[in-house]
């Protein structure tokens, strides 16, 4: 039984300049406890994904025109505000890349952590204010009972992104999505907080939507792997798989422009082109323009993914006819 | 050794913290650069890592004088920068370059290509005004820009191309020393790729050397000959690139180079990553001793008494720690 299921979301924006299709029809679904990872370029639409989940997508201008989202009986895309609203926050809780920006800087550190108690549990301010504190010395703050009065700008980056992660986990949801929760740290910080995103998740058994362009973190997070590209999902399948054996070339292509921590100092190996313009309509496969093994098909076929062993799909219309050896980028 | 282009002794940039709204008091200091000796050997490319805040960016501004040094000396080319009149000093500047991070804040809005690449050639008279149009179309062509779009401005170009025109800018002089802050940090992974492989290969081409800075281990790695681990305003280790990635001596690279994420599951899962405690300290209030001795597993109260300084432990390979004798071959 899925977590969480979503089935043909397409989330557009209309703007002056003309309809920007940030989502274009993706299908995925999660299990409870599960880790997955979304891992796209900016603009392929793995944020604005989950915002519409969660009726975060501004609107106007923007729209959800089309799917599902099934979690725990219902239908997050049609079901009324405020029933969104007891599920965001308490069900389904967001850590965003930014701690300075998503934090009130107005508002002490505990009170911010203690809204969501007194909002969805009901909880009286004493109590609250004590699994706040708990909740801060969890995430590895010390001295979180005095921290509790401090504003966010007191805080170093790092402590802001506990305190957001103790923010997120205090109603115990079933789900968390992190967008880029590590992206604003640096590298020994980094290691820091993904151990501790785990820790955690392991202690409550939620599940987990990743969300990362950096293939590095989800390799070590993540046990299954969506690519997200120009609002579809271009492959899906389990970490290892992903990376030992992409079976579509973006994926391939992606992991072999990296430089990697072993060093070769030879070429590095590039996709040409830019990402597509999400304001004129796809046909095919939006790689195309980009991908060295396209063909006439490429350009009219259109991009569905389909399974090909256990667990693992792909969208690219040569491996799925077998023309195409998933390895070669 | 090679000669060194660009040779830096003891070099300090201190900013001052002023705080009271009407008769302001200095109140503290910001040690962003506290002692750099350093040296670029001409035609190599050095890799300087470190976090934010670790002064790697003030070093690069103070090379090229956009912001002062508080005291020590910058020598380049074997001249000493600080001691040149305005105009020596002005017919050293087109031979240091800089390629700054975000190309959508480094290239002037109002201008098209044309003005931005041309103004500095005019400026330092290098090329006479009839054959600019010329030049400006072949720096384009070298940096893999089609030549007609130079009466474009900057936002008609997607990011990797605005970084393509910054660096153009930078060979605009026919520089020896090139100064990448973060040259592609604020690109995709997509088109890092065809930034860092334009880099290399103009560096080839034209023999040019390079301090290049990044917080990405693996592209330093990728690029670099020889890396500088900066920490708080100090070069702890320094050393050829091979060695200090498979072999790091100091505490904090070893750190650093443990908690880059590798993108393959198999040596994620497997790996034992060494975590930190707690998060650099501020500038502002540097600890004593040591500047990573807080953070350090290895650290014991001599650590917090003096500043270790940079000593070889292995052939051309330095770092800056009392107790590596003792901890060189004990794992974290």
């Amino acid at each position: 039984m899925h977590l969480l299921s979503i089935e043909n979301l397409r989330t557009r924006f209309h703007t002056r300049n003309g309809i920007v299709r940030a989502v274009d029809g993706i299908s995925f679904a999660i299990n409870p406890g599960e880790t997955l990872g979304i891992v796209g370029e900016s603009g392929s639409g793995k944020s604005v994904a989950m915002y519409s989940l969660l009726g975060l997508v501004p609107s106007p201008p923007g729209r959800i025109e089309s799917g599902r989202a099934d979690f725990e009986g219902r239908d997050l895309l049609a079901c009324p505000e405020k029933e969104l609203r007891a599920i965001r926050g308490k069900r389904i809780t967001m850590i965003f890349q930014d701690p300075m920006t998503a934090l009130n800087p107005y508002m002490k550190v505990g009170r911010q952590i203690m809204e969501p108690l007194l909002l969805h549990e009901h909880c009286g301010p004493r109590e609250a204010f004590q699994r706040a504190a708990q909740a801060l010395d969890a995430v590895g703050i010390q001295d979180a009972a005095q921290r509790m009065d401090r504003y966010p700008h007191e805080f170093s980056g790092g402590m802001r992104q506990r305190a957001m992660i103790a923010m997120a986990l205090i109603t115990r949801p079933a789900l968390l999505i992190a967008d880029e929760p590590t992206t604003a740290l640096d590298v020994t910080v980094q290691a820091q907080i993904l151990a501790l995103i785990r820790q955690r998740q392991e202690a409550l058994g939620m599940a987990m939507i990743l969300i990362t362009h950096n293939l590095g973190v989800v390799a070590g997070a993540c046990e299954r792997i969506l690519v997200m590209y120009a609002g579809r999902i271009l492959e899906a399948g389990p970490a290892r798989d992903i990376f030992h054996h992409p079976m579509h070339p973006y994926t391939s292509a992606l992991m072999r422009s990296m430089p990697s921590l072993q060093g070769s100092g030879g070429e590095l190996f590039t996709i040409p082109g830019m990402p597509p313009d999400l304001m004129s309509p796809i046909t095919g496969c939006p790689f195309a323009p980009r991908c060295r093994h396209a063909q006439g098909i490429c350009r009219s076929a259109p991009c569905n993914l389909q399974e090909m062993e256990t667990g693992h799909g792909t969208a690219c219309v040569r491996v799925q006819m077998g023309e195409l050896d998933s390895r070669t980028p | 050794m090679s000669h060194a282009l660009l040779d830096i002794e003891d070099l300090k940039t201190h900013f001052p913290v002023r705080s009271g709204w009407f008769f302001k008091r200095q109140s503290g200091v910001v040690k962003a650069v506290d002692g750099v000796n350093l040296q670029v050997n001409e035609g190599e490319v050095l890799g300087l890592v470190g976090e934010s805040g670790c002064g790697k960016s003030t070093l690069a501004r103070t090379i090229v004088r956009l912001v002062l040094p508080t005291s020590g000396q910058i020598r380049f080319a074997g001249l000493a920068l600080q001691d040149l009149s305005r105009t020596a000093l002005r017919a050293i500047r087109p031979r240091i370059q800089m390629v700054f991070q975000d190309p959508y804040a480094s290239l002037n809005p109002r201008r098209t290509v044309f003005d931005t690449l041309a103004e500095p050639m005019l400026a330092h008279r290098l090329v006479p005004r009839n054959a600019v149009a010329r030049e400006v179309g072949a720096l384009m062509e070298q940096v893999g820009l089609a030549k007609r779009s130079m009466r474009k401005y900057p936002h008609e170009f997607s990011g990797g191309q605005r970084q393509r025109i910054a660096v153009a800018r930078a060979l605009a002089l026919q520089p020896q020393l090139i100064l990448a802050d973060e040259p592609v940090s604020a690109l995709d992974v997509s088109v890092q790729a065809q930034i860092l492989n334009l880099l290399k290969s103009l560096r080839e081409q034209r023999g040019l050397t390079m301090l290049l800075i990044s917080h990405d281990l693996s592209i330093v790695r990728h690029m670099s000959h020889r890396i500088a681990v900066m920490y708080l305003g100090r070069i702890v280790e320094i050393g050829p690139a091979d060695e200090v990635f498979s072999r790091p001596l100091h505490p904090y690279t070893r750190a650093l180079v443990a908690a880059a994420p590798v993108p393959d599951p198999d040596i994620e899962r497997a790996r034992r990553r060494i975590i930190l405690k707690g998060d650099p300290p501020s500038p502002l209030n540097p600890p004593d001793g040591c500047p990573f001795h807080p953070r350090c597993p290895f650290a014991t109260a001599e650590c917090a008494q003096r500043v270790p300084a940079l000593e070889e432990h292995r052939p051309r390979q330095q770092a800056a720690c009392i107790r590596l004798p003792e901890i060189a071959d004990t794992p974290i």
